[in-house]
């Protein structure tokens, strides 16, 4: 796990750091010592673990260093360009940067580059490169000009340069002496401004990972060995991670790669935040940790050994960064036995890496990554085919039928290792085809796919989309009923199809009805009669006399006995509103959506809910009969949801209000019984208190004791 | 009524009597853990309470607690403070206890390398250094004083340098020139909120220069001594962490927190394979409910004390090899001793505490009940007398004679004896003056059944008999101890014939002296576990001893030889439920006409045995409550076993018999120890 450790600053010096920061930060030949070269006249040499600096060298007033000083790993000495021709090597004996050696060149550097094991490269303004012993042994030679603007540099050469907006990278062999150039091109958004590279290098190419204006990483493949040198080429970017950083920061942005996975990006993440440091796993492509700056950065970013270096507010910080190869048992503590090297563990979960493999035979290894989601189509007839893949290709063409046949015969299948992966594939290549063919809509497919249990809402959203433009009750209920994971807005919309479907329409559908109990059954008909004087709670209604509508609802007492005690949806409506009980969500997500759902549905499902609550106080257990009936917390959780989000429409309809006013007196009953159970509750303290003093002998007692 | 026993009628004191008496006995028992040291050596663990009594327990035998520190405790460190003095257990077995003065020491902390250092952090700011002597302590010098007190102590282990914690910083001392040569400052911020100060409230010295500190803001933090800066930090609670403690191999430490949380560290490899290892917080646990004041780490366990007055080991799972007596958490809170004596023909308890003595006269009852019955008290307990001790030390044992009329308490270094006069109501209290010079010190004292006898265990080993008459007494005799053995007594039990007089310490077997002929009569064979009771029968002169490895022996000093009773039981063994007790068995006494019954207790339960029946075995069921008396005999006979043991009265600090049907029993109730305490740290829970 990459992360951030605990921040320190380097120099509590104010460096003289101008408005662009930093002119660099170079290693030294020791891994702890860092070559810090501010914008002005001075190179300072520091000792990261000490945080202290080792030694400090400056030019003479009025000349400038133009190049950030880097050390010549081979002879261990530094070398600093100042005035963009003079170039200046020292040791850490010397003192006075006046008094060493020094040579002036014909062309203006722009960067010396020093890698570990072979001599310092100089790279001119024009873009020509020259190898420093080369260089030295003529410092007046001609160089010649290969570009003519901006460029950034990694390990093997990248330069890269703009002009008017094109961007071209040339890639020159260290030792072959072969410049290669490329045009980088920029794909749709041609606006597009790069404000950052990076490049790592692998065996075959060099990545080279650029931050866009648009706050977008994207990556380029450059081929270490280009196949024709000679020739201009071009090269396509690909979108690594979306929006990283705001586009527009104050102090510009900065990327740098940390190792194959992971790269630090310095910049703001919201146009209005503060700067953040922040590290991301392109693999996974998540944000692993980030750190903000408040005091704001130069929006340069290096990184060397294992440190960060940055210029935050006036100093120059360092984030020590790591990325251990964690265990779960090490951060546990349990690692007294190591793993039996005998015992091999066979895998138990579906491996990212392999489904292509032995499902689809997919062969092609590099692109695996991106595959797993596009693939699907691609699949040709062959004689020995597995039968995934040709349930796969029948989707694609056949009739509905014969479809229907394909999949029930996959199934019936033993359960192969693919199989979630194939039943996936499977349905998502149906809603395709049925987003393509309007007419197409293989239901009894889906259902049987359904019903194999290893969907969910998020492997498959379109499923229920097109349920819903389809107005399929049946296949939303096994949905509502399957999925895990399905977003608040996609239940209310079923919600809605399910209050506002006619019943007629709903009488031609097969909707599953165990969780709903036939309450119009007459057993209870003639109970019910007597038990609504005691129903609630053993609270009647009846008895509060404090509301005015009272005296109206009591003229008819008959008529509101029976409004209760029937039924208020058809029992296939109930069944699906129960599904919708049943189903999991979050309060927060969902009461915006309820709002939209018309007035009189929502009475509807008020009476409903209300009708619900009276079945289960006539139990003792306060549940309802059935197989798999709604309990009451979710009752009583839908009727304040529902009240909560559309109170203020509810109490203007004069049909809702008896409905409003029973809903009422229930709470009010409920207080009251709960009010009158708050006063029995002193006499049972009364009571064990009483019953404790009997069991508390005091400080001092003499009890009788039957020993033996 | 047909059954087999009697049916003696018990009388119990709770606390015996009035408000104020329940009050001064919870002072005793809400005593806090102030410190807790382990020494690896002797494997065992020094405990001082926070007010001012110190404990030994020894880990080898299942965790007993022998002796206030005095005598043969080779502890090479045990640092405590108590009651603004502070006692240095170690070297020798001398108790060296250094008056502060002036200033109240904070922390106190002696070289592992060498133990004739010793550092104290001092009020002022300064360190100071002594040098141990065997004989003495002396001021060696002052460190570089620094601006606030210091609070905390580490020696490097190879003792060239001490970090030392303060407020706000740490310093880091090199012992040689004795200046500072690091001062690392501690953050003050708190969950982000800065705090007005920041006490460092432990740290720990590790020989890799790693310093680990914990502080008031909640963290744990490790510095490196060698730069000076801040290595790791981990925040671990909202309150402050008060102690720490560190594994002597280093690769694991322990810290407490004022939430009652303890959390122990461990130094594991970053993965399976490599040999880069980093700190990891891997355990946390929660068994007190208030401030852990201190903690210890012994091989296998986690050792923790605080406020709430328990003791806890936690064993370390992964190093516990079988499941035995160590493999369990241990939770210490009452003592392993008897802090109650009893006059039997006067019906009177002393209660020994810390710093005083209450005799109470128990109530009596005219009324008759069947059993479970309360019955109402014709007159209630008496406090007669409240006896508080001169100066600072506390109180090491006390003694009430059979007869009522006599007292006797010892302190680290005086020993009082006082003559009690009773004229109806009214109790006049004498003290003998004139202390023989070598009664100086006792462990133990009892008196003989007729009262005409004192035997006093000094610290030096010898046991002294002393005779009583009228108001003055006369030293009759001293057993010297063995020569080659160093070991105080601190066990007595006297026949009632007044003939023999059996005597224990700690490790040694028990010694059997004839009083008349002022002899020792003979030794009962060595035994790997300290003695925590022993008793005499009357009549047969049987003596029991208990074991702390709950093992229950009966040696007959007539035949000197263990009886056959005690050969069966150790052929066959104890009840496997009976072995794994948590507490000592702290009293054992006879009842007069049944010579075949053994009473005893522990903390949680009282047992009668009863020699005449079968011994139960691993199957049969070993609590078995009293039989209900509706069942028939046969069925009662049949259950039987020689184990009746009753869980009714507990915690159990006493049980007696005071004459052929009553019995006395003094219970401390956790919860008004609890109530007693000061609340802990008030933790915001859902819904509340």
């Amino acid at each position: 796990m990459a992360a951030l450790e605990e921040e320190f600053t380097l120099s509590s010096v104010v460096l003289s750091a101008g408005p662009e920061g930093l002119l660099g930060v170079e290693q030294s030949d020791k891994t702890d010592q860092f070559l810090v070269t501010d914008s002005g006249r001075t190179v300072i040499l520091y000792k990261v673990s000490d945080q202290k600096p080792l030694g400090s060298w400056s030019v003479k007033q009025g000349q400038i260093i133009t190049c950030p000083a880097v050390c010549n790993f081979q002879t261990r000495e530094y070398i600093v360009v100042h005035d963009n021709k003079v170039l200046r090597i020292w040791n850490n004996e010397d003192v006075n940067l006046d008094k060493v050696f020094k040579a002036t060149l014909s062309a203006e550097v722009y960067r010396i580059l020093s890698v570990q094991g072979t001599e310092p490269l100089v790279l001119f303004k024009e873009g020509a490169v020259r190898g420093l012993e080369a260089l030295l042994a003529d410092p007046q030679q001609k160089i010649e000009t290969v570009i003519s603007d901006e460029e950034v540099i990694n390990e093997i050469m990248v330069c890269v340069k703009t002009s008017h907006g094109n961007y071209f990278a040339y890639v020159q062999m260290f030792n072959s002496r072969i410049l290669t150039k490329y045009t980088l091109l920029l794909g749709q958004d041609e606006n597009s401004v790069i404000e950052s590279f990076t490049a790592s290098v692998d065996r075959k190419f060099i990545s080279l990972m650029s931050l866009s204006s648009d706050g977008c990483i994207y990556e380029t493949l450059i081929p270490i060995r280009p196949t024709d040198p000679e020739k201009n080429q071009t090269l396509v970017r690909s979108l690594l991670l979306k929006a990283v950083v705001s586009g527009n920061t104050r102090n510009g942005v900065a990327l740098t790669a940390l190792d194959q996975d992971h790269i630090a990006v310095l910049g703001s993440p919201q146009a209005a935040s503060k700067e953040c440091l922040s590290v991301w796993n392109i693999k996974f492509q998540t944000l692993q940790t980030s750190k903000e700056l408040p005091q704001g950065t130069s929006g340069q970013l290096w990184y060397y050994g294992e440190n960060l270096f940055m210029l935050h507010g006036k100093s120059l910080t360092v984030i020590p960064y790591k990325c251990e190869v964690s265990s779960l048992a090490g951060a546990l503590g349990k690692l007294k036995h190591g793993q039996d090297p005998g015992t091999h563990v066979m895998p138990r979960f579906v491996n990212w890496e392999t489904p292509q493999g032995c499902g689809l035979g997919f062969q092609n290894s590099e692109q695996s990554r991106r595959i797993l989601r596009r693939r699907k189509i691609e699949v040709s007839l062959q004689p020995e085919v597995p039968p995934s893949k040709q349930l796969l290709s029948t989707i694609m063409e056949d009739s509905e039928k014969h479809i229907e046949v394909e999949v029930r015969k996959f199934l019936a299948l033993k359960q192969t290792p693919d199989f979630h992966t194939v039943i996936g594939d499977t349905v998502t290549g149906l809603l395709e085809r049925c987003k393509a063919e309007p007419s197409f809509y293989p239901r009894n497919c889906l259902v049987q796919l359904i019903q194999t249990h290893v969907l969910s809402y998020s492997l498959c959203p379109d499923l229920m989309e097109i349920a819903l433009i389809k107005k399929d009750v049946q296949l939303l209920q096994l949905c509502l009923q399957q999925f895990p994971d399905i977003p608040e807005s996609v239940t209310c919309a079923c919600l809605k199809i399910f209050l506002s479907i006619g019943d007629d329409s709903l009488q031609e559908t097969d909707v599953s009805m165990e969780s709903v109990f036939d309450y119009s059954n007459s057993v209870h008909d003639e109970k019910m009669e007597e038990q609504t004087e005691i129903l609630q709670n053993g609270f009647s209604p009846e008895e509060d006399k404090c509301s005015n509508c009272d005296q109206e609802l009591n003229k008819k007492p008959q008529d509101e006995t029976k409004e209760s005690t029937s039924c208020p949806v058809v029992p296939k409506r109930a069944a699906l509103l129960n599904a919708i009980l049943h189903s999991a969500y979050s309060e927060t997500f969902l009461l915006p959506h309820l709002k939209d759902i018309p007035a009189q549905h929502i009475t509807l499902f008020l009476k409903y809910l209300y009708f619900l609550y009276l079945k289960c106080s006539e139990n003792a257990t306060m549940t309802l009969p059935g197989i798999h009936p709604p309990t009451l917390n979710q009752i009583m959780d839908w009727i304040c949801l529902l009240l909560d989000a559309n109170f203020t429409v509810v109490v203007m309809m004069p049909e809702a209000k008896r409905l409003l006013i029973n809903l009422y007196k229930l709470v009010k009953s409920q207080i009251s019984v709960y009010s009158e159970l708050n006063k029995i509750e002193v006499s049972f303290r009364e009571l064990q208190k009483l019953n404790q003093e009997k069991n508390n002998r005091g400080l001092y007692s003499i009890e009788v004791l039957e020993l033996f | 009524r047909s059954t087999s026993g009697a049916e003696p009628e018990s009388a119990r004191a709770r606390g015996a009597g009035a408000e104020r008496g329940e009050r001064r006995e919870g002072e005793r028992a809400a005593a806090g853990i102030r410190c807790v040291a382990y020494n690896n050596q002797s494997n065992r663990l020094a405990v001082s309470r926070t007010d001012g009594t110190v404990e030994v327990y020894n880990l080898s035998a299942n965790y007993f607690q022998e002796k206030f520190p005095g005598h043969e405790s080779r502890l090479q460190e045990a640092s405590v403070l108590a009651r603004r003095q502070r006692l240095l257990a170690g070297l020798n077995g001398e108790i060296m206890r250094m008056f502060t003065g002036i200033n109240i020491k904070y922390d106190c902390e002696m070289s592992w390398e060498d133990p004739l250092w010793s550092m104290v952090g001092c009020e002022d700011g300064s360190v100071k250094l002594f040098q141990i002597t065997p004989d003495k302590i002396h001021f060696e010098r002052n460190f570089d004083r620094q601006k606030s007190r210091i609070l905390s102590l580490s020696w490097h282990p190879s003792g060239t340098h001490i970090a030392a914690g303060s407020i706000d910083y740490i310093s880091v001392f090199d012992v040689k020139s004795g200046s500072a040569i690091h001062k690392m400052i501690v953050d003050r911020q708190h969950m982000g909120v800065s705090k007005r100060k920041c006490i460092v409230w432990g740290v720990a010295f590790l020989s890799d220069g790693t310093v680990i500190s914990v502080d008031s803001a909640g963290k744990v933090q490790f510095w490196d001594s060698a730069t000076g800066t801040l290595v790791k930090s981990h925040l671990i609670a909202n309150a402050d962490v008060q102690s720490i403690a560190v594994a002597e191999q280093e690769d694991s430490f322990v810290v407490g927190t004022a939430e009652g949380t303890v959390f122990h560290f461990q130094l594991v490899p970053v993965t399976s394979n490599s040999s880069e290892k980093q700190w990891v917080r891997t355990k946390p646990f929660q068994h007190h409910t208030h401030d852990v004041r201190t903690v210890a780490h012994s091989p296998t366990a986690l050792i923790s004390g605080g406020t709430d007055t328990h003791l806890v080991i936690r064993p370390l799972m992964e190093k516990v090899e079988v499941k035995n007596y160590d493999a369990a958490l241990r939770k210490i809170t009452f003592p392993h001793r008897r802090l109650i004596s009893c006059s039997k023909k006067r019906q009177l308890l002393l209660f020994q505490f810390a710093h005083h003595l209450e005799l109470w006269r128990l109530g009596s009852t005219v009324a008759t009940g069947k059993n479970g019955d309360t019955l109402p008290l014709s007159k209630n307990a008496d406090h007669l007398l409240h006896l508080k001790t001169k100066g600072p030390e506390n109180i090491i044992c006390s003694c009430i004679s059979p007869c009522g009329s006599w007292i006797a308490y010892s302190t680290v270094s005086r020993f009082f004896l006082y003559r009690l006069n009773y004229e109806h109501d009214n109790i006049s209290l004498k003290r003998v003056s004139k202390m023989p010079p070598f009664l100086r010190c006792a462990l133990q004292i009892l008196f003989s059944e007729d009262s005409t006898k004192l035997f006093v265990a000094s610290n030096q080993g010898a046991l002294h008999i002393v005779q009583l008459s009228g108001g003055s007494f006369k030293h009759l005799h001293a057993f010297q101890p063995q020569s080659g053995t160093v070991e105080a007594m601190c066990l007595l039990a006297v026949s009632s014939d007044g003939n023999w007089l059996a005597a224990s310490g700690t490790s040694a077997g028990v010694h059997v002296y004839n009083v008349k002929q002022l002899k020792l009569h003979c030794t009962v064979p060595a035994y790997n576990f300290p003695v925590t009771a022993m008793a005499i029968a009357p009549n047969t002169n049987n003596l029991v001893i208990a074991h702390s490895d709950q093992q229950v022996f009966e040696y007959s000093i007539p035949d000197k030889q263990y009886t056959d009773w005690s050969r069966t039981v150790q052929k066959q063994g104890f009840h496997h439920l009976w072995l794994q007790r948590d507490t000592p068995i702290t009293h054992i006494s006879f009842h007069p006409k049944r010579p075949m019954h053994i009473l005893l207790h522990d903390a949680y339960m009282f047992c009668i045995i009863d020699k005449s029946l079968p011994l139960p075995n691993d199957k049969t069921l070993l609590y078995n409550p009293f039989p209900p008396t509706n069942e028939s005999d046969v069925v009662r006979r049949r259950t039987a076993h020689a184990f009746k043991i009753s869980k009714i009265y507990k915690p159990l600090l006493f049980m007696d018999l005071l004459d052929e049907r009553t019995l006395v029993a003094v219970e401390r109730p956790l919860d008004d120890i609890i109530a007693q305490l000061p609340p802990p740290i008030k933790k915001k829970k859902f819904g509340t």
